[in-house]
């Protein structure tokens, strides 16, 4: 059953598809739901992942001319911006750990889009040191009870599902007393509140979670395993915020390169200078992702992008910055404070003073730059680690 | 208002090392860690020159790779900027004084320009062959960016700074004639060639006065302008692959020693202050490796060569400063000694930051070549 196929082979079965299934022909929201569907069964919905799960247990590279191709075709889309946690973080997690219930019940709704997905990992007092989650999880017969409270979930308020993180065991040392669950967003006791930031808009939320209730089938990896589940998906996290693929002049730097071009009374010495380095940089990020890529080809991604999402995150701040300086007196302007809801994180939308401040949790969210470049120093470089005064001491007895 | 204007994208090279260069690179590798003791690197610097004189037949001739970029009917090996790239990586971490970057790169290429002529055939035969080596005469300071009409020889003048001429048997010499600059082989024996005290004395510069210019043209007029700047281009492009091979010295020499030192009875690694400049020293050099690599690969795929140099240059030039410059900080003491080998490396990285165009230089001809004008 499971032969390989090569790049021309795959080709032609995108062909194929699009000539059975004729993406034109599609009127209503629910027959392109029907068609992603069919994607997914044809094992076209993400070719690296295996057979059976919307892949063809092909290597990773190969997905991005295949997504090239629905969209040249005009295919309907799985929406990617508005569910990026649930396929960039929950689907390659609930496939590395998930059982063949959970693998059946959750990818196919997750990757049409039916099924959008959010994170409650942090909490108030569990930022950098995530695995001080406190947020309980107890036993009820079949089903854990939860109680607790997490922080900085973007698209909690649009989302039907959750990865969650929550204490099984306080008292046992922090790392080991943590279990993944999945969590229904729809259950009575999850309650989802905006949570305003510096942009002015509410892009995140808290959430309060009173004994909510979520049946043991639905937990990610054995009882105490959660923070090995979770260091699996925040890895992929830091590749899908530092190594996804841009083109040339995409993101950040083609705004301010807009704005050179555009402006050209407002150019100086001093601002092409570091226009010009931040180019370099952005470009260099830019080949650097690629190659990244080519070598995650094949396995899964390591602590390598943690590398680029530190360069990720100085380069975005620079040139936000950047841009408000070149222009000058429109930079002193801000598009609107109004409290607003956005479906998505949309880094580039808007004004250049809403990039500058936004920008600014680039080096936050997804692991501090600090936390970074422990996490290279001690994963990669084989350097000591910090010094842990609650490392083997039970969860219960750490101070708080 | 103005559409923003998308740029050209680039193809999707493949940036990692085939099975072949990773061969390469091992052979390279093992020869430089048998003969290029840092101890007679550091000899040159005190006048022993002999390094240099042993090493080159031996790269050259043993593992024939002063014919990389030469085609196999000329003699040569057919091979491309990316194995080519490959060897200077090696180079890089060894600081080796071999003329590989000045003779197997910039020479060769000025010989191998299309219009190039017969006597260069024949030239570029006998430094495929390993019997001959070449310099172009130029100072080791131009780039592809220099204005070429002060590339321009005549008989009395005095050009400065020139790598590669004391270990070259030929000086490609760039003429100002009707129509630019033509290329004629001076035999280095007619030269006045005169060695400089150099910053960077693994890479040993000299100043060369001709008394007058003869020898045969090896490209001709109208020809000249664009085989000097592209052989310009090209060892700019290459560069950065031997300072990608210098910056990762750099780093795995000081993340080495600051594993072993202990001060405080502490090893330094596990201060938090230097951990930390430690990953950023990591993510510069690992994107300077992608850099390095993209240049490399599109010169070999006659794709993007403009830009790809440029942001290339730039940004491992930086890089390898950087790096060294990090390295003698972090080494405390030691580093600043000239017992230890880390000032070779800032010596290299900084003469390198300066050659071949500097990383402003080609910031400037990149701003051109992507429509973002300083004015």
């Amino acid at each position: 059953m499971s032969t390989t196929i090569d790049q021309d082979q795959l080709r032609q079965r995108v062909t194929d598809f699009l000539t059975e299934h004729d993406p034109s022909t599609l009127s209503t929201d629910e027959e392109r739901l029907e068609w992603l569907r069919a994607r997914y069964d044809a094992g076209l919905a993400w070719v690296n992942f295996p057979e059976g799960r919307g892949g063809l247990g092909l290597p990773r590279e190969w997905h991005l001319e295949v997504e090239k191709a629905f969209a040249a075709a005009g295919a309907p889309s799985n929406n990617p911006r508005k569910n990026g946690i649930g396929l960039g973080m929950a689907a390659p997690t609930i496939l590395g750990f998930g059982t063949p219930e959970q693998l059946d019940r959750f990818l196919k709704p997750l990757w049409v889009g039916e099924e959008i997905w959010c994170q409650l990992f942090s909490e108030p007092g569990a930022g950098s040191d995530l695995a001080a989650a406190a947020t309980r999880a107890v036993k009820d017969g079949d089903e854990w009870v939860i109680n607790g409270q997490k922080v900085w979930t973007s698209g909690a308020h649009n989302a039907d599902w959750a990865i969650l993180v929550a204490r099984t065991d306080p008292d046992v040392p922090k790392h080991r007393g943590l279990s993944y669950f999945l969590c229904n967003m729809r259950d009575p006791g999850v309650d989802v509140r905006p949570l305003r930031q510096i942009t002015g808009e509410a892009e995140f939320n808290e959430v309060f979670l009173t004994d909510v209730r979520i049946p043991d089938a639905h937990r990610l990896g054995e009882v105490g395993e959660g923070w090995k589940v979770a260091t699996f998906t925040l890895n992929n996290e830091r590749v899908a915020i530092g190594g996804g693929a841009t083109p040339r002049e995409g993101g950040m730097i083609g705004k301010v390169a807009q704005t050179w071009r555009e402006q050209p009374e407002r150019r100086t010495p001093d601002l092409h200078d570091r226009l010009m380095r931040l180019w370099v940089d952005s470009e260099v990020m830019r080949v650097t992702g690629q190659r990244l890529r080519q070598k995650l080809a094949a396995g899964e991604p390591g602590p390598e992008g943690s590398a680029m999402k530190l360069t990720y995150a100085r380069v975005n701040q620079q040139l936000s910055g950047l841009d408000l300086e070149i222009q000058a007196e429109d930079g002193l302007r801000y598009g609107d404070w109004t409290m607003v809801r956005p479906e998505k994180t949309d880094m580039l939308g808007r004004d250049a003073g809403f990039r500058y401040f936004r920008a600014k949790g680039n080096s936050i969210e997804g692991g501090t730059s600090e936390i970074l470049r422990n996490v290279v120093s001690e994963r990669i470089l084989g350097l000591p680690g910090e010094h842990r005064v609650d490392k083997d001491v039970p969860f219960k007895e750490i101070p708080r | 208002m103005n559409q923003p204007q998308s740029p050209k994208q680039p193809a999707n090279l493949d940036l990692l090392y085939t099975e072949l260069e990773d061969d390469l690179r091992s052979s390279v590798s093992a020869l430089l860690a048998d003969k290029c003791d840092p101890h007679r690197v550091k000899a040159l610097y005190d006048g022993d020159g002999a390094l240099g004189e042993e090493l080159w037949p031996a790269l050259a001739g043993e593992l024939g790779l002063a014919g990389l970029l030469v085609p196999e009917d000329l003699g040569g090996a057919g091979a491309t900027t990316r194995e080519a790239a490959v060897v200077l990586e090696e180079i890089g971490r060894y600081t080796a004084p071999v003329p590989f970057l000045t003779s197997a790169v910039v020479a060769t290429t000025v010989l191998l320009d299309e219009h190039a002529t017969e006597a260069a055939r024949a030239l570029v035969g006998e430094l495929a062959a390993g019997e001959k080596t070449a310099a172009l005469l130029v100072p080791f300071s131009f780039g592809p960016d220099t204005d070429l009409a002060r590339a321009a020889v005549s008989g009395g003048t005095q050009v400065r700074s020139v790598a590669g001429a004391l270990e070259a048997d030929v000086l490609l010499v760039p003429v100002a004639v009707d129509g630019g600059l033509e290329i004629r082989a001076v035999a280095a024996s007619s030269a006045t060639v005169d060695p400089v005290v150099s910053l960077d004395m693994s890479r040993p510069l000299a100043d060369v006065t001709l008394a007058e210019v003869t020898g045969d043209v090896v490209v001709p007029a109208g020809s000249g302008n664009q085989a000097v700047r592209r052989a310009l281009l090209t060892g700019a492009a290459l560069l950065a692959s031997e300072q990608l091979g210098v910056a990762q010295w750099c780093l795995t020499t000081t993340l080495a020693y600051l594993k072993e030192r202990r001060q405080f009875g502490r090893v330094l690694g596990g201060f938090q202050a230097l951990k930390h400049r430690l990953a950023d020293m990591f993510a510069a050099v690992e994107s300077a490796g992608a850099s390095a690599r993209y240049a490399a690969a599109a010169l070999a795929a006659g794709e993007d060569e403009e830009i790809a140099t440029r942001v290339a240059a730039s940004f491992c030039s930086e890089t390898a400063l950087d790096a060294a410059e990090d390295a003698i900080q972090l080494h405390g003491g030691i580093g600043m000694t000239w017992e230890h080998s880390a000032h070779h490396y800032l010596k290299r990285a900084k003469s390198s930051h300066i050659a071949l165009g500097t990383p402003g230089a080609h910031r400037a001809a990149l701003a051109d070549l992507v429509e973002l004008p300083a004015s």
